[in-house]
């Protein structure tokens, strides 16, 4: 009977599995803009809710989070590089790495703090204003639970495979890109690429022995 | 009582504006076309976060962890409708209908039912606020929010925004309260309860930031414009891609 069961409930997941890839691509090809962040902010809403050492600020689990389950929505490459700016052309590929891991770093670090306070929160996306073909589209969404309701918008752009990425975001209208640009110009112009890299890594460090 | 407060806000206006034309020439080449001022912000945001860490933050904190949480909520909703009083006027300043009457209903509601605004009565009742200042409603009629600023005590603000808080003090009914030592009580208790709300993004900030003080500027600035627009600002020139025109060669 055990066995039964639990063979059966390996078939169930492996036919899901299959389900879920077949869907995958299927949602990556004609999937709406707003669609795809219903989906995508709900899947890591409901991971949250799930896994209480996540909502505690458990950094390495947290890390594990981001890597399956935003990374994979993101182009985080153009994010590192329009907050970076003009300067992004002058650096190396080795130092365009080395920008993306310690940027990651810190949003990871800095927004982990702030997952104790998911709850009960669910996420109503507004109308979209798109033409069906556009490439880039403003995905409006509001955070709704205890209190006044949170803003939380997004910039997704088209990839070459036919997926959504997200490229910025804004949280009560404040864009995550625009507000790293001044700093990270601010650096460059004083103490050029690596100067900005070594900013980075430092406060990555601070903010690591902080959290200790 | 309100002549005095204007009188004192008017000879601390005219001070500000003359430290900042004083070190307003400080400014070189590399400036901030939305903050000429940055020399003199920059320092007095030095003086407000070191009185910030060695008073108010440990206050703050006190008194999220060691009061009732339904204490806290209580002092924090008589002072939203409180608010919500501003927000009535301001959206009726801003010709919005809707906005103006959802406002006054959620004052009234929440006054009478609510007990003087001590519980939220309005808002499970699906009345939704709009927060509103004089500062918005100069925006929303076309005003400039003109340089940054960096008030003492008060923080981040802007020109436009600063040039409306004698108006605000004015009409504020907890600065002028009568009895003297329930007013000094009341306004303590506003502050403490604005520090305690604000206490996870000003943790966040601190972490987030390579120069914490213009990351909280353009943070600042473009939440105000935001919140002018009511959370729907006509779109910018978008940021250019560097990394689009790098990555071009290898794609091809």
């Amino acid at each position: 009977m055990k066995r039964f069961l639990s063979r059966r409930a390996f078939s169930a997941l492996a036919l899901s599995a299959v389900c879920a890839l077949g869907m995958g691509t299927a949602q990556a090809t004609d999937e709406a803009a707003d669609a795809f962040i219903k989906r995508v902010s709900s899947d890591i809403l409901d991971a949250i809710k799930a896994d209480k050492s996540i909502r505690n600020g458990d950094v390495n689990k947290i890390v594990v989070l981001v890597d399956q389950r935003v990374m994979p929505n993101v182009n985080f490459l153009r994010m590192t590089a329009s907050a970076v700016g003009p300067g992004w052309r002058q650096a190396t590929p080795e130092q365009q790495k080395r920008l993306q891991e310690e940027f990651k770093v810190l949003l990871v670090r800095t927004y982990s703090g702030a997952l104790g306070q998911v709850g009960d929160q669910n996420i109503v996306v507004k109308p979209l204003r798109a033409a069906a073909d556009d490439k880039e589209v403003l995905v409006r969404t509001e955070v709704r639970g205890k209190g006044d309701p949170i803003q939380l918008d997004y910039r997704v752009e088209k990839a070459a495979d036919g997926s959504w990425k997200v490229y910025n975001m804004n949280v009560m209208g404040i864009w995550l890109v625009e507000n790293y640009k001044t700093q990270f110009a601010q650096e460059i112009n004083a103490k050029g690429v690596d100067g900005l890299i070594a900013s980075l890594a430092e406060r990555n460090k601070s903010n690591a022995r902080a959290s200790k | 009582m309100m002549q005095m407060v204007c009188k004192r806000w008017g000879a601390y206006v005219a001070l500000l504006v003359f430290v900042a034309l004083g070190t307003g020439c400080a400014t070189g080449p590399n400036a901030n076309p939305k903050d000429p001022l940055e020399p003199m912000n920059r320092s007095i945001s030095t003086f407000n976060d070191t009185l910030d860490d060695n008073v108010l933050k440990p206050v703050a904190t006190g008194y999220r962890d060691y009061t009732p949480q339904f204490l806290q909520t209580g002092v924090s909703n008589f002072f939203r409708n409180l608010s919500d009083v501003l927000s009535t006027v301001n959206n009726g300043l801003q010709l919005k209908g809707h906005d103006t009457a959802e406002s006054f209903m959620r004052v009234t509601v929440n006054t009478v039912f609510g007990i003087y605004g001590i519980f939220d009565v309005a808002t499970p009742i699906g009345l939704e606020r709009h927060p509103e200042d004089f500062g918005q409603t100069l925006g929303y009629w076309g005003v400039p929010d003109g340089p940054y600023l960096v008030l003492p005590l008060f923080g981040p603000s802007t020109v436009r925004d600063s040039s409306v808080l004698p108006l605000e003090f004015a009409l504020d009914p907890v600065s002028n309260h009568d009895v003297t030592a329930e007013r000094n009580v009341a306004v303590a208790t506003r502050i403490v309860d604005k520090r305690s709300s604000l206490l996870k993004t000003t943790n966040l900030l601190s972490g987030a930031a390579i120069d914490k003080y213009s990351f909280t500027r353009d943070g600042y600035l473009q939440f105000r414009r935001n919140q002018v627009f009511d959370g729907n600002p006509p779109d910018d020139e978008q940021l250019e891609d560097p990394s689009a025109v790098t990555d071009a060669p290898s794609a091809k």
